[in-house]
Protein backbone atom coordinates (compact mmCIF):
# COMPACT_ATOMS: atom_id res chain seq x y z
CA UNK A 1 0.00 0.00 0.00
CA UNK A 2 1.68 3.14 -0.97
CA UNK A 3 0.98 6.59 0.51
CA UNK A 4 -2.23 8.54 -0.25
CA UNK A 5 -1.13 11.51 -2.85
CA UNK A 6 -4.25 14.33 -3.78
CA UNK A 7 -3.73 16.66 -6.52
CA UNK A 8 -3.23 20.39 -6.08
CA UNK A 9 -2.91 22.68 -8.45
CA UNK A 10 -1.51 26.34 -8.94
CA UNK A 11 -4.15 28.63 -10.09
CA UNK A 12 -1.33 31.40 -10.49
CA UNK A 13 0.20 29.75 -13.36
CA UNK A 14 -3.11 27.67 -14.58
CA UNK A 15 -4.36 28.94 -17.87
CA UNK A 16 -7.84 26.90 -17.86
CA UNK A 17 -6.54 25.15 -21.06
CA UNK A 18 -8.43 22.09 -19.20
CA UNK A 19 -6.10 19.37 -20.00
CA UNK A 20 -6.28 17.99 -16.89
CA UNK A 21 -10.14 17.57 -17.01
CA UNK A 22 -9.71 15.37 -20.26
CA UNK A 23 -6.98 12.92 -19.00
CA UNK A 24 -8.74 12.82 -15.47
CA UNK A 25 -12.64 13.50 -15.38
CA UNK A 26 -12.84 11.17 -12.40
CA UNK A 27 -11.12 13.21 -9.75
CA UNK A 28 -11.44 16.88 -12.35
CA UNK A 29 -14.48 18.82 -13.86
CA UNK A 30 -14.40 22.73 -15.03
CA UNK A 31 -15.96 25.68 -13.10
CA UNK A 32 -17.59 27.81 -15.11
CA UNK A 33 -14.78 29.79 -16.31
CA UNK A 34 -12.80 26.32 -17.81
CA UNK A 35 -10.80 26.49 -14.21
CA UNK A 36 -9.94 22.64 -13.00
CA UNK A 37 -12.02 22.08 -10.16
CA UNK A 38 -10.37 19.21 -7.78
CA UNK A 39 -11.81 16.92 -6.46
CA UNK A 40 -10.47 16.88 -3.14
CA UNK A 41 -10.24 12.95 -2.06
CA UNK A 42 -7.12 10.61 -2.34
CA UNK A 43 -6.15 9.58 -5.38
CA UNK A 44 -7.32 6.11 -5.76
CA UNK A 45 -4.72 3.45 -6.78
CA UNK A 46 -6.66 2.64 -9.78
CA UNK A 47 -5.99 6.14 -11.34
CA UNK A 48 -2.60 6.92 -10.19
CA UNK A 49 -1.53 6.50 -13.89
CA UNK A 50 -3.80 8.98 -15.12
CA UNK A 51 -3.12 11.34 -12.69
CA UNK A 52 0.69 10.98 -13.04
CA UNK A 53 -0.18 11.74 -16.74
CA UNK A 54 -2.45 14.74 -15.70
CA UNK A 55 0.00 16.13 -13.95
CA UNK A 56 2.61 15.46 -16.56
CA UNK A 57 0.89 16.75 -19.65
CA UNK A 58 -0.56 20.36 -18.28
CA UNK A 59 0.64 22.64 -20.54
CA UNK A 60 1.88 25.29 -17.63
CA UNK A 61 3.14 23.09 -14.95
CA UNK A 62 0.27 23.69 -12.81
CA UNK A 63 -1.10 20.23 -11.28
CA UNK A 64 1.42 18.47 -9.29
CA UNK A 65 0.63 15.60 -7.14
CA UNK A 66 0.72 15.80 -3.09
CA UNK A 67 1.00 13.71 -0.08
CA UNK A 68 -1.79 13.47 1.93
CA UNK A 69 -5.27 12.11 2.13
CA UNK A 70 -7.72 15.12 2.46
CA UNK A 71 -7.52 19.02 1.10
CA UNK A 72 -9.40 21.73 0.04
CA UNK A 73 -11.07 20.99 -3.30
CA UNK A 74 -9.60 24.22 -4.49
CA UNK A 75 -6.29 23.46 -3.78
CA UNK A 76 -4.78 26.64 -3.72
CA UNK A 77 -1.15 25.74 -4.87
CA UNK B 1 -10.14 52.71 26.79
CA UNK B 2 -6.27 54.16 25.81
CA UNK B 3 -3.14 51.96 25.71
CA UNK B 4 -2.35 52.06 22.26
CA UNK B 5 -4.05 55.91 21.21
CA UNK B 6 -2.61 57.69 23.89
CA UNK B 7 -5.60 60.70 25.19
CA UNK B 8 -3.85 63.43 23.55
CA UNK B 9 -2.55 62.85 20.33
CA UNK B 10 0.54 65.64 20.62
CA UNK B 11 3.35 64.40 21.59
CA UNK B 12 4.31 61.60 19.08
CA UNK B 13 8.40 61.92 19.81
CA UNK B 14 10.93 59.70 21.31
CA UNK B 15 10.86 61.68 24.35
CA UNK B 16 7.25 61.94 24.37
CA UNK B 17 6.88 58.40 24.24
CA UNK B 18 9.56 57.16 26.17
CA UNK B 19 7.82 59.83 29.31
CA UNK B 20 4.80 57.48 28.39
CA UNK B 21 6.02 54.10 28.54
CA UNK B 22 9.31 53.96 29.78
CA UNK B 23 12.36 52.26 28.03
CA UNK B 24 12.27 49.49 25.97
CA UNK B 25 12.51 46.06 28.36
CA UNK B 26 15.77 44.22 25.94
CA UNK B 27 14.61 40.66 25.07
CA UNK B 28 18.04 39.49 23.46
CA UNK B 29 19.35 37.24 25.71
CA UNK B 30 18.64 33.67 24.20
CA UNK B 31 18.10 32.25 27.58
CA UNK B 32 15.09 34.49 28.14
CA UNK B 33 13.52 34.31 24.79
CA UNK B 34 11.75 31.34 25.33
CA UNK B 35 10.34 32.65 28.59
CA UNK B 36 9.16 35.74 26.77
CA UNK B 37 7.16 34.21 24.02
CA UNK B 38 6.03 31.98 27.05
CA UNK B 39 4.57 35.50 28.08
CA UNK B 40 2.85 36.21 24.95
CA UNK B 41 1.35 32.99 24.67
CA UNK B 42 -0.25 33.59 27.72
CA UNK B 43 -1.16 37.13 27.26
CA UNK B 44 -3.16 35.26 24.27
CA UNK B 45 -2.82 37.67 21.95
CA UNK B 46 -3.81 37.23 18.21
CA UNK B 47 -2.80 38.99 15.38
CA UNK B 48 -4.72 41.62 14.56
CA UNK B 49 -4.67 42.05 10.81
CA UNK B 50 -7.97 39.80 10.72
CA UNK B 51 -6.59 36.81 10.68
CA UNK B 52 -6.34 36.54 14.44
CA UNK B 53 -3.66 34.12 14.48
CA UNK B 54 -1.77 33.70 17.90
CA UNK B 55 1.17 35.25 17.83
CA UNK B 56 3.30 33.36 20.25
CA UNK B 57 3.09 30.65 17.56
CA UNK B 58 4.72 32.96 14.71
CA UNK B 59 7.33 33.96 17.08
CA UNK B 60 8.26 30.34 18.21
CA UNK B 61 8.35 28.96 14.95
CA UNK B 62 10.46 31.63 13.32
CA UNK B 63 12.64 31.99 16.39
CA UNK B 64 13.40 28.28 15.62
CA UNK B 65 14.20 29.24 12.02
CA UNK B 66 17.72 28.77 10.20
CA UNK B 67 18.57 31.42 8.75
CA UNK B 68 17.61 33.64 11.03
CA UNK B 69 14.21 35.94 10.09
CA UNK B 70 13.74 39.61 8.85
CA UNK B 71 10.77 41.21 10.93
CA UNK B 72 8.21 42.90 8.42
CA UNK B 73 5.47 45.04 10.03
CA UNK B 74 2.33 45.11 8.04
CA UNK B 75 1.16 48.56 7.93
CA UNK B 76 -0.20 48.47 4.08
CA UNK B 77 -3.76 48.71 5.32
CA UNK B 78 -5.06 48.37 1.98
CA UNK B 79 -8.89 48.14 3.26
CA UNK B 80 -10.75 51.22 2.58
CA UNK B 81 -13.08 50.96 5.82
CA UNK B 82 -10.13 50.49 7.69
CA UNK B 83 -8.06 53.62 9.26
CA UNK B 84 -6.73 51.72 12.56
CA UNK B 85 -3.16 50.96 11.07
CA UNK B 86 -2.75 54.72 9.76
CA UNK B 87 -3.83 56.30 12.72
CA UNK B 88 -1.76 53.99 15.29
CA UNK B 89 1.68 54.49 13.03
CA UNK B 90 0.58 58.54 12.86
CA UNK B 91 -0.10 58.89 16.91
CA UNK B 92 2.74 55.80 18.59
CA UNK B 93 5.02 55.04 16.01
CA UNK B 94 7.65 54.37 18.35
CA UNK B 95 5.43 51.79 20.25
CA UNK B 96 4.65 50.18 16.45
CA UNK B 97 8.48 50.40 16.44
CA UNK B 98 9.27 49.25 19.68
CA UNK B 99 7.06 46.07 19.00
CA UNK B 100 8.89 45.30 15.62
CA UNK B 101 11.98 45.38 17.11
CA UNK B 102 11.08 43.15 19.56
CA UNK B 103 10.26 40.90 17.69
CA UNK B 104 13.22 40.95 16.11
CA UNK B 105 15.51 40.04 19.49
CA UNK B 106 12.67 37.51 20.18
CA UNK B 107 13.07 35.70 16.90
CA UNK B 108 17.11 36.86 16.63
CA UNK B 109 15.97 38.46 13.37
CA UNK B 110 18.50 40.93 11.95
CA UNK B 111 16.50 43.25 10.54
CA UNK B 112 13.62 45.21 10.75
CA UNK B 113 11.44 46.46 7.54
CA UNK B 114 8.21 48.66 8.31
CA UNK B 115 5.95 48.65 5.60
CA UNK B 116 3.51 51.68 5.76
CA UNK B 117 0.69 52.94 3.86
CA UNK B 118 2.03 56.69 2.31
CA UNK B 119 -0.23 58.42 4.34
CA UNK B 120 2.41 57.83 7.19
CA UNK B 121 5.57 57.52 5.37
CA UNK B 122 6.83 60.60 6.72
CA UNK B 123 5.98 60.01 10.12
CA UNK B 124 7.54 56.42 10.59
CA UNK B 125 10.81 57.80 8.79
CA UNK B 126 11.09 60.63 11.43
CA UNK B 127 10.20 58.37 13.83
CA UNK B 128 13.16 55.91 13.01
CA UNK B 129 15.35 58.86 12.49
CA UNK B 130 14.98 59.71 15.76
CA UNK B 131 15.70 55.93 16.87
CA UNK B 132 19.16 56.20 15.09
CA UNK B 133 20.36 59.48 16.76
CA UNK B 134 19.51 57.98 20.06
CA UNK B 135 20.95 54.42 19.12
CA UNK B 136 18.15 52.68 20.96
CA UNK B 137 17.60 49.91 18.21
CA UNK B 138 20.04 46.88 18.05
CA UNK B 139 18.98 45.81 14.96
CA UNK B 140 18.61 48.35 11.37
CA UNK B 141 15.10 49.10 10.30
CA UNK B 142 14.12 50.16 7.07
CA UNK B 143 11.06 52.15 5.92
CA UNK B 144 8.67 50.87 2.68
CA UNK B 145 5.81 52.68 1.54
CA UNK B 146 3.13 49.79 0.46
CA UNK B 147 1.82 49.86 -2.79
CA UNK B 148 -1.86 51.51 -2.31
CA UNK B 149 -3.95 48.65 -3.69
CA UNK B 150 -6.43 46.43 -1.69
CA UNK B 151 -4.34 43.38 -2.21
CA UNK B 152 -1.04 44.76 -0.87
CA UNK B 153 -1.54 44.09 2.63
CA UNK B 154 -1.99 40.26 2.07
CA UNK B 155 0.89 38.66 3.90
CA UNK B 156 2.95 36.57 0.89
CA UNK B 157 2.08 40.02 -1.13
CA UNK B 158 3.53 41.97 1.56
CA UNK B 159 7.19 39.67 1.23
CA UNK B 160 6.22 39.57 -2.13
CA UNK B 161 6.57 43.37 -2.46
CA UNK B 162 9.75 43.53 0.20
CA UNK B 163 11.67 41.34 -2.08
CA UNK B 164 10.43 42.30 -5.34
CA UNK B 165 8.72 45.59 -5.44
CA UNK B 166 5.61 42.78 -6.85
CA UNK B 167 2.57 43.41 -4.61
CA UNK B 168 0.55 40.81 -4.97
CA UNK B 169 0.13 37.26 -3.60
CA UNK B 170 2.84 34.17 -4.19
CA UNK B 171 0.72 31.63 -3.65
CA UNK B 172 2.57 30.35 -0.96
CA UNK B 173 1.01 31.51 2.53
CA UNK B 174 3.03 31.94 5.23
CA UNK B 175 4.42 28.45 6.27
CA UNK B 176 6.28 28.71 9.73
CA UNK B 177 9.84 27.57 10.42
CA UNK B 178 12.36 27.23 8.67
CA UNK B 179 10.35 26.37 5.59
CA UNK B 180 8.60 29.40 5.27
CA UNK B 181 8.51 32.30 3.50
CA UNK B 182 12.07 33.45 1.54
CA UNK B 183 13.98 36.48 1.60
CA UNK B 184 16.27 36.88 -1.08
CA UNK B 185 17.96 36.96 -4.31
CA UNK B 186 18.57 40.80 -3.91
CA UNK B 187 21.90 40.29 -2.63
CA UNK B 188 20.96 42.23 0.05
CA UNK B 189 19.31 39.77 2.07
CA UNK B 190 20.43 36.13 2.45
CA UNK B 191 17.22 33.88 2.00
CA UNK B 192 15.78 33.53 5.20
CA UNK B 193 12.23 33.35 6.35
CA UNK B 194 10.00 36.81 7.34
CA UNK B 195 7.56 37.31 10.13
CA UNK B 196 5.03 39.03 9.10
CA UNK B 197 3.18 40.87 11.61
CA UNK B 198 0.36 43.74 11.46
CA UNK B 199 1.51 46.77 13.53
CA UNK B 200 -1.24 46.98 15.85
CA UNK B 201 -0.19 43.53 17.09
CA UNK B 202 3.76 44.94 17.68
CA UNK B 203 2.23 47.58 19.27
CA UNK B 204 0.23 45.25 21.70
CA UNK B 205 3.54 42.88 22.14
CA UNK B 206 5.33 46.15 22.77
CA UNK B 207 3.07 46.49 26.16
CA UNK B 208 3.12 42.94 26.64
CA UNK B 209 6.94 42.67 27.06
CA UNK B 210 7.05 45.89 29.63
CA UNK B 211 3.64 44.55 31.74
CA UNK B 212 3.73 41.34 31.24
CA UNK B 213 0.55 38.95 30.17
CA UNK B 214 -1.36 39.62 33.09
CA UNK B 215 -1.64 43.21 32.79
CA UNK B 216 -2.56 42.70 29.17
CA UNK B 217 -5.16 40.20 30.29
CA UNK B 218 -7.07 42.64 32.38
CA UNK B 219 -9.03 44.34 29.97
CA UNK B 220 -11.29 42.62 27.51
CA UNK B 221 -12.97 39.00 27.14
CA UNK B 222 -11.17 35.97 28.85
CA UNK B 223 -11.22 34.16 25.49
CA UNK B 224 -9.94 37.05 23.26
CA UNK B 225 -8.36 39.36 25.65
CA UNK B 226 -6.73 43.02 25.29
CA UNK B 227 -7.21 45.40 23.89
CA UNK B 228 -8.34 46.44 20.06
CA UNK B 229 -8.49 49.10 17.63
CA UNK B 230 -11.55 49.33 15.09
CA UNK B 231 -12.38 51.91 12.95
CA UNK B 232 -16.58 52.71 13.18
CA UNK B 233 -17.78 53.81 9.45
CA UNK B 234 -20.85 54.62 7.72
CA UNK B 235 -23.87 56.31 9.53
CA UNK B 236 -22.52 57.07 13.15
CA UNK B 237 -22.00 60.45 13.80
CA UNK B 238 -18.01 60.54 14.85
CA UNK B 239 -16.69 57.50 12.59
CA UNK B 240 -13.11 57.34 13.12
CA UNK B 241 -10.59 55.14 14.87
CA UNK B 242 -11.34 53.81 18.46
CA UNK B 243 -9.58 51.47 21.07
CA UNK B 244 -11.75 49.08 22.70
CA UNK B 245 -11.75 46.38 25.16
CA UNK B 246 -12.20 43.44 23.44
CA UNK B 247 -15.41 41.97 24.31
CA UNK B 248 -17.42 45.44 24.70
CA UNK B 249 -21.38 45.19 22.88
CA UNK B 250 -21.22 46.13 19.36
CA UNK B 251 -24.20 48.74 20.47
CA UNK B 252 -21.72 50.42 23.24
CA UNK B 253 -19.63 50.78 19.63
CA UNK B 254 -21.94 52.72 17.84
CA UNK B 255 -22.63 54.81 21.39
CA UNK B 256 -18.45 55.64 21.36
CA UNK B 257 -19.15 56.24 18.16
CA UNK B 258 -21.15 59.83 18.83
CA UNK B 259 -24.58 57.17 18.23
CA UNK B 260 -26.65 56.44 15.21
CA UNK B 261 -26.15 59.03 12.58
CA UNK B 262 -30.47 57.11 12.16
CA UNK B 263 -33.71 57.68 13.36
CA UNK B 264 -34.16 55.44 16.30
CA UNK B 265 -34.92 51.56 15.44
CA UNK B 266 -33.91 52.63 11.97
CA UNK B 267 -30.77 50.94 11.95
CA UNK B 268 -31.05 48.78 9.43
CA UNK B 269 -27.44 45.99 9.02
CA UNK B 270 -23.97 46.18 9.92
CA UNK B 271 -21.08 45.15 8.06
CA UNK B 272 -18.33 43.18 10.88
CA UNK B 273 -15.11 43.35 9.75
CA UNK B 274 -14.62 45.09 6.83
CA UNK B 275 -15.23 44.29 3.02
CA UNK B 276 -14.09 40.87 3.59
CA UNK B 277 -16.35 40.79 6.57
CA UNK B 278 -20.18 39.59 7.23
CA UNK B 279 -23.65 41.77 6.90
CA UNK B 280 -25.47 40.96 10.08
CA UNK B 281 -29.20 42.00 10.92
CA UNK B 282 -28.35 45.27 13.19
CA UNK B 283 -30.86 44.22 15.99
CA UNK B 284 -29.99 40.83 16.34
CA UNK B 285 -25.98 42.40 16.87
CA UNK B 286 -26.25 45.31 19.16
CA UNK B 287 -26.39 43.12 21.97
CA UNK B 288 -23.52 40.72 21.09
CA UNK B 289 -19.74 40.84 22.32
CA UNK B 290 -17.23 42.40 19.83
CA UNK B 291 -15.08 39.52 19.73
CA UNK B 292 -15.03 35.84 17.50
CA UNK B 293 -17.04 34.13 20.03
CA UNK B 294 -19.51 37.07 21.23
CA UNK B 295 -20.38 37.21 17.04
CA UNK B 296 -20.37 33.72 16.20
CA UNK B 297 -23.97 34.35 16.43
CA UNK B 298 -24.31 36.19 13.71
CA UNK B 299 -21.56 34.57 11.65
CA UNK B 300 -19.16 37.27 12.20
CA UNK B 301 -15.83 38.14 13.39
CA UNK B 302 -13.81 41.18 14.38
CA UNK B 303 -11.29 41.07 11.39
CA UNK B 304 -9.61 43.66 11.30
CA UNK B 305 -11.76 45.86 13.78
CA UNK B 306 -13.84 47.64 10.95
CA UNK B 307 -17.25 48.14 11.09
CA UNK B 308 -19.70 49.96 8.76
CA UNK B 309 -23.62 51.15 10.47
CA UNK B 310 -26.41 51.17 7.63
CA UNK B 311 -29.31 53.04 8.18
CA UNK B 312 -33.14 51.21 7.15
CA UNK B 313 -32.68 54.14 4.79
CA UNK B 314 -30.16 52.83 2.50
CA UNK B 315 -30.04 49.81 0.11
CA UNK B 316 -27.90 46.89 1.23
CA UNK B 317 -27.99 45.52 -2.38
CA UNK B 318 -26.59 48.34 -3.83
CA UNK B 319 -23.72 48.80 -0.88
CA UNK B 320 -22.84 45.18 -1.41
CA UNK B 321 -22.53 45.86 -5.33
CA UNK B 322 -20.50 48.43 -4.70
CA UNK B 323 -18.17 46.57 -2.56
CA UNK B 324 -18.32 43.85 -4.50
CA UNK B 325 -17.73 45.60 -7.73
CA UNK B 326 -14.39 46.77 -5.52
CA UNK B 327 -13.38 43.73 -4.76
CA UNK B 328 -13.27 42.66 -7.91
CA UNK B 329 -11.31 45.51 -9.43
CA UNK B 330 -8.78 44.71 -6.52
CA UNK B 331 -8.13 41.13 -7.56
CA UNK B 332 -4.12 40.81 -8.10
CA UNK B 333 -5.26 39.47 -11.59
CA UNK B 334 -3.55 36.48 -11.40
CA UNK B 335 -5.98 33.18 -10.74
CA UNK B 336 -8.84 32.59 -13.40
CA UNK B 337 -11.41 32.27 -11.28
CA UNK B 338 -11.04 35.46 -9.12
CA UNK B 339 -10.86 37.02 -12.40
CA UNK B 340 -13.64 36.03 -14.14
CA UNK B 341 -15.53 34.76 -11.00
CA UNK B 342 -15.58 38.01 -8.89
CA UNK B 343 -16.52 39.96 -12.42
CA UNK B 344 -19.61 37.68 -13.26
CA UNK B 345 -20.72 38.37 -9.35
CA UNK B 346 -20.30 41.44 -9.17
CA UNK B 347 -21.97 42.40 -12.51
CA UNK B 348 -25.27 39.88 -11.07
CA UNK B 349 -25.41 41.84 -7.79
CA UNK B 350 -25.49 45.42 -10.19
CA UNK B 351 -28.26 44.41 -11.98
CA UNK B 352 -30.05 43.00 -8.54
CA UNK B 353 -29.42 46.54 -7.24
CA UNK B 354 -30.42 48.05 -10.04
CA UNK B 355 -33.82 46.07 -10.00
CA UNK B 356 -32.87 44.21 -13.56
CA UNK B 357 -33.00 40.57 -13.43
CA UNK B 358 -30.42 38.85 -12.03
CA UNK B 359 -30.15 34.74 -11.17
CA UNK B 360 -29.10 34.36 -7.89
CA UNK B 361 -29.22 30.68 -8.60
CA UNK B 362 -26.00 31.24 -10.79
CA UNK B 363 -24.78 33.89 -8.32
CA UNK B 364 -24.75 30.87 -5.40
CA UNK B 365 -23.50 28.53 -7.74
CA UNK B 366 -20.42 31.37 -8.68
CA UNK B 367 -19.96 31.78 -4.72
CA UNK B 368 -18.79 28.17 -4.47
CA UNK B 369 -16.40 28.32 -7.14
CA UNK B 370 -14.71 31.04 -6.51
CA UNK B 371 -11.15 30.56 -5.52
CA UNK B 372 -7.46 31.27 -5.88
CA UNK B 373 -4.36 31.70 -4.83
CA UNK B 374 -5.17 34.09 -1.31
CA UNK B 375 -8.36 34.18 0.32
CA UNK B 376 -9.23 37.76 -1.54
CA UNK B 377 -12.05 35.22 -3.38
CA UNK B 378 -13.32 33.62 -0.67
CA UNK B 379 -13.38 36.65 2.05
CA UNK B 380 -15.80 38.24 -1.09
CA UNK B 381 -17.61 35.55 -1.37
CA UNK B 382 -18.60 34.92 2.26
CA UNK B 383 -19.17 38.64 2.75
CA UNK B 384 -21.66 38.44 -0.71
CA UNK B 385 -23.31 35.21 0.70
CA UNK B 386 -23.72 37.17 4.43
CA UNK B 387 -25.75 40.15 2.47
CA UNK B 388 -27.89 37.51 0.39
CA UNK B 389 -29.25 36.25 3.96
CA UNK B 390 -29.71 39.34 5.13
CA UNK B 391 -30.73 41.63 2.48
CA UNK B 392 -33.23 38.50 1.70
CA UNK B 393 -36.45 40.31 1.34
CA UNK B 394 -34.96 43.65 -0.01
CA UNK B 395 -33.91 41.22 -3.09
CA UNK B 396 -37.67 40.17 -3.17
CA UNK B 397 -38.48 43.75 -3.48
CA UNK B 398 -36.15 44.58 -6.30
CA UNK B 399 -37.40 41.69 -8.40
CA UNK B 400 -40.69 43.34 -7.77
CA UNK B 401 -39.14 46.77 -9.09
CA UNK B 402 -39.22 48.51 -5.25
CA UNK B 403 -36.47 49.84 -3.40
CA UNK B 404 -36.63 50.49 0.36
CA UNK B 405 -33.59 53.51 -0.37
CA UNK B 406 -36.67 54.89 -2.68
CA UNK B 407 -39.62 54.73 -0.84
CA UNK B 408 -40.70 57.76 0.96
Amino acid sequence: MTAPVRLAVDLIACDGRGLCAELLPELITLDDWGYPLLSGRAVPAALRGEASAAVQFCPRLALRLEAGAAGRTSGSG
Amino acid sequence: MSRLLPGDYADRTLAGHLARHGNRPACADPRQRGELIDEVERAGLTGRGGAAFPTAVKLRALAAAWPVPVVIANGVEGEPASDKDKVLLAVAPHLVLDGAVGAAELTGAREVVMVVHHAVREIVDHAVAERRMAGTDPVPVRVMTAADTFIAGEASAVVHWVERGVAAPTGRPPRLGGSGKRLGGSGKHRPGPALVQNVETLAHLALILRHGAAWFRSVGSPGEPGSMLITMAGAVHRPGVYEIETGTPVGALIELAGGAAAPPGALGALLIGGYFGTWAEAAAALPLPFSSAGLAPVGASPGAGVMAVLPRTACGLAETARITRYLARSSAGQCGPCVFGLDAIAGQLERLAAGGACDLTLVHRWLGQVRGACRHPDGTALMVASALRVFGAEADLHARGWCSEARP
